[in-house]
């Protein structure tokens, strides 16, 4: 595949309020027709970072580059760019044809030609028949959906999202993030969208990009940040994990590691650490089996059940381990565990490439 | 809501909903009695002649006399005017306040409102010395060489503007603002984005959105301005004479109760004609500044609202327009650049306007201070020295004394009556569902709407011949009927921010209705309520019109005795009672104003 054409990029951005850093060395590159998700938690700097490529807040340093032109600090309207907002933001007194005809008419087309596009627009997100209507008069998923044409109706290089589903109920949610990734697959749009939600962010994204306090945690595929997280932050916040303190006892390709209360660990190695560091070993909860007595693995714990929840099709476990240290485990969920009750024992299990080993250094 | 889980809960009191909203009826009573029936008595006697008979004389006499025709197109000149200016001044004043941070809005929006609370009469004299002869203004132009020989500012047009301007202009902002709150300025965000200049963005979506303020600011400035007389009477010429300044001679010089009725009749009328006016063009349902209100804004009803609607969508265009024609031009002179941030002129020359109009609005009452310390005999900005013979000179005078100590007692007893007439009713309109509701509220907010002259008038005829006049209890009962309506706003205010569950659970933990109402919802309304007080005690405390009617030469409250001397002779005596009554009435209103912003945010 041919090198796509790099549509966003920003470079060492940084945005400080008085003393409070509100986001610090962001650099960023968005491909043609990629759709990267900025995740974080509130506060992380996502919505900054969005704003500043819409031209809404200025940073404080760097540079910003859109479809190959400088933009850091042009205004807002001189940018290529279109923004759907968290509530919408289709203005209350304009009906929907004039809300999509709006962007349009600040570019100064035909009429004859706005109307034809306005039309195509509402096709595309299948709402022909409410041309006419006032925003109020819609659903929250049909402004949703205007919201959305309005937005592409002029074919800007970069459409950026605020959390777009924020304000939808959980089906809807569900629903729209479909159509906006069909909508996505089918015109071939770049799209920089904002969510706090993880399962939101890697069911659509092509890449993720992981923030916190202002920094960026990591970037990459949403395997990428699953399977090979580079810090417990991200560790943590996308999916469960157990995260394990331990020293390296003997280095190598497979290590050996010293657990709490003296557990002896093994783990696939993927940096170099050597002998006597300190790490933390990440390891998911599904990967982490309840063994019969005939099995064996490259590690296992004995521990006491202290809960099993069940919440259908999977059922979560919690072992306390001797030391009192309490490991999780996740399974679908199968008749035969329900004789299980809290107090009994049970052996844990899991291979020495299920865990994931991390330097201690480096921020959480 | 959770209506069923309250009547579950609920002691069961009486079933009835008529007899259990019993403590509205109190209230309800005492404004039929003293407003309603008064009012429409006096609009009644405009359609008789002296000798009992129905006749059109009185309005024939209005007709024939050119006098009162002309101060029929003064008022509405002035009133006009006034309208114009206080809503061209305030709109960047309110834009300003609505895109502030939390913070700074409510601070800059006491400040905006200190004057609408500062007596009427303090700050009217204040003008009369910053623009007189030989006023603070002229001083000043004449030092600085700006002009040889005074200029006239006080006694004609320019005075009446700068007085009315001046008091209208916090109503037209805070009418305004109310509506601009609301704007969500994600909308101008994103027209931007859409690729709107600033000038488009500003015109087509945010002044569209801002319309039924400005509307609402409008009609609320000019219905009031119609009904002044203290400002055009204090700093206007003959020329200046407004509908309700011939009223008060039609009493005062004639006593024809059934002219003064018919011109009061005009008075309403013309209020009436701006209302149905407003109402075919805009919608009423625009006041209410309600999200509904902004889709159907200009879509009125009618061929005249649709011609007018077209227009208005034109001119809007145009102007946003022109705007980015300025700012092309501007652009193309000093371009924008990627490469650094831009510095927006229009932000500076905001900040700087907003300060200018806040000062105009904070400052002038402030000189009546200075001026009160003057060692000299008559009235001069800067003063001569430094003496306290003008508070010597108020606090020796037996007049002003009584008048002093006549005014805290009736101010003090309509607060009190207010209060618990007022929070009584308001708890039937917030927590029960009443019949006609809305026209109950109606009933109670109409002393705000109504020309306050024309209630005095009627209050001063039926009071004649029930020998209430120059009485305090009639003075009370008065004011009351003025201070109510606030109570009622303030207290609903708060009660509808109350959690009533708090309640609910008190019952449920064994509290009788009464020990509820003392130990859990009052000290959690307190606020609203002391600010409801405080703001009754204000009303009564600052009133002219009615003490105007009301009171006598021995039974003058502290207005209506500021009111004689200013109309006869203008000495410090009078500039140390407005520093005294300034300062009382800054510190009682900040504090009241206070109090009800930390009770509505507490539970809220």
């Amino acid at each position: 595949m041919l090198e796509a054409k790099t549509k966003l990029s920003i470079r060492h951005a940084w945005k400080r309020y008085g003393t409070v850093t509100a986001l610090a060395d962001a650099t960023l590159e968005l491909r043609e027709g990629e759709f990267l998700t900025l995740l974080g938690p509130s506060g992380s700097g996502k919505t900054t970072l969005l704003m500043m490529v819409a031209g809404l807040v200025a940073p404080t340093a760097g540079e910003i580059w859109i479809d190959g032109k400088l933009a850091t600090y042009a205004p807002p309207n001189k940018r290529d760019i279109g923004i759907v907002f968290q509530n919408y933001a289709l203005f209350p007194h304009l009906t929907v044809h004039e809300n999509i005809a709006f962007p349009l008419q600040m570019r100064r087309v035909a009429p004859a030609e706005i109307a034809d596009q306005v039309r195509r627009a509402l096709e595309i997100v299948q709402l022909p028949h409410v041309a006419d209507r006032l925003p109020r008069e819609l659903s929250g998923g049909q402004q949703q959906r205007i919201a959305l044409a309005r937005c592409m109706v002029y074919g800007p290089s970069i459409i950026l999202m605020d959390e777009p589903l924020g304000a939808l109920d959980r089906q809807l949610r569900d629903q729209m993030q479909l159509e906006i990734k069909n909508l996505h697959a089918r015109l071939g749009i770049t799209v920089l969208y904002v969510t706090h939600d993880q399962e939101e962010a890697m069911a659509m994204s092509n890449r993720i990009c992981l923030m916190n306090h202002g920094r960026i945690e990591q970037i990459g595929t949403p395997q990428e940040l699953y399977f090979r997280p580079r810090n417990v932050f991200v560790a943590r916040f996308l999916g469960e994990s157990n995260i394990i303190d331990a020293t390296v006892e003997e280095a190598g390709r497979i290590m050996r590691l010293a657990g709490p209360d003296g557990i002896q660990i093994s783990a696939v190695a993927d940096v170099e650490i050597s002998r006597g560091e300190a790490v933390k070993l990440v390891l998911r909860p599904e990967r982490v089996r309840l063994m019969n007595s005939g099995e064996s693995a490259d590690n296992s714990a004995v521990g006491v059940l202290k809960e099993m929840v069940f919440v259908g099709g999977i059922t979560r476990y919690f072992v306390t381990l001797p030391g009192g240290a309490v490991l999780s485990a996740k399974h679908l969920s199968h008749h035969a565990h329900f004789g299980l009750h809290p107090g009994n024992a049970l052996r844990l299990g899991w291979g020495a490439a299920d865990g994931l080993v991390l330097r201690q250094s480096g921020h959480e | 809501m959770s209506t069923v889980g309250a009547a579950a809960i609920r002691p069961p009191l009486s079933q009835s909903p008529f007899l259990r909203a019993w403590p509205i009826y109190p209230l309800l009573l005492f404004i039929i009695a003293l407003f309603i029936i008064p009012v429409a008595q006096i609009l009644f006697l405009s359609a008789f002649d002296a000798a009992g008979h129905l006749s059109t004389e009185n309005y024939a006499r209005i007709a024939k006399t050119p006098v009162y025709l002309q101060t029929l197109i003064i008022t509405f000149k002035i009133a006009g005017w006034t309208t114009l200016f206080a809503i061209l001044a305030g709109y960047p004043v309110a834009y300003f306040l609505a895109s502030s941070p939390r913070r700074l809005r409510d601070i800059l929006t006491l400040l905006v409102l200190m004057p609408f609370w500062t007596s009427f009469l303090v700050r009217t004299f204040a003008w009369m010395i910053l623009l007189g002869r030989n006023g603070a203004v002229n001083r000043l132009l004449t030092a600085l060489g700006i002009i040889d020989a005074p200029l006239s500012l006080i006694f004609n047009f320019t005075g009446v503007m700068i007085g009315m301007v001046h008091a209208m202009m916090p109503l037209a902002i805070l009418a305004m603002l109310s509506v601009m709150q609301n704007i969500d300025m994600t909308l101008v965000k994103a027209a931007r984005t859409l690729g709107a200049r600033g000038g488009q963005s500003f015109w087509r979506i945010y002044f569209r959105l801002s319309l039924p303020g400005l509307a609402a600011a409008g009609l609320l400035v000019f219905i009031t301005a119609l009904g002044f007389f203290i400002t055009p009477a204090l700093l206007g010429g003959r020329r200046e004479t407004m509908l309700a300044q011939v009223i008060i001679s039609v009493i005062q010089e004639v006593l024809n109760w059934r002219f003064a009725g018919a011109l009061s009749v005009v008075l309403l009328a013309a209020s009436a004609v701006v209302f149905y006016v407003y109402d075919r063009l805009l919608g009423m349902s625009t006041l209410a500044g309600s999200d509904d209100a902004i889709g159907t804004f200009g879509g009125g009803r009618g061929v005249v609202a649709r011609v007018s609607a077209s227009i208005g969508a034109r001119v809007i265009a145009t102007l946003g327009w022109l705007t980015d024609q300025a700012g092309e031009l501007w652009e193309r002179l000093f371009p924008v650049r990627a490469d650094r941030p831009t510095r927006s002129l229009g932000s500076g020359m905001l900040w700087t306007f907003v300060i200018l109009i806040i000062a105009f609005l904070c400052a002038p009452s402030l000189f009546v201070i200075p001026v009160s310390f003057t060692a000299g005999t008559f009235i001069q900005f800067p003063p001569q020295g430094f003496s306290l013979r003008w508070y010597e000179a108020y606090l020796t005078s037996p007049g002003w004394v009584d008048a002093t100590i006549r005014s805290f007692i009736v101010a003090f007893a309509t607060a009190m009556l207010s209060t618990a007439l007022g929070t009584a009713a308001a708890f039937v309109l917030v927590r029960q569902r009443i019949f006609a509701r809305m026209a109950i509220l109606a009933l109670i907010l109409a002393p705000l709407v109504l020309p306050r002259l024309i209630f005095a008038v009627a209050l001063f005829y039926v009071y004649a011949r029930v020998g209430l006049v120059g009485t305090i209890l009639g003075l009370v009962l008065g004011h009351t009927i003025l201070a109510v309506p606030y109570v009622v706003i303030t207290v609903m205010a708060v009660l509808r921010t109350y959690d009533e569950r708090l309640d609910q659970a008190a019952w449920s933990l064994g509290a009788s209705r009464l020990r509820t109402l003392y130990h859990i919802t009052l000290p959690q309304i307190r606020g609203g309520v002391v600010a409801g007080f405080l703001f009754a005690f204000i009303t009564s405390f600052d009133d002219l019109t009615v003490a105007l009617f009301v009171t006598g030469g021995s039974t003058a409250t502290l207005p209506r005795q500021m009111w004689n001397d200013l109309l006869l002779q203008v000495n410090p005596t009078l500039a140390a009672v407005s520093s005294f009554i300034l300062v009382f009435v800054t510190v009682f209103v900040v504090i009241a104003e206070l109090l009800r912003r930390r009770s509505v945010a507490k539970s809220g």
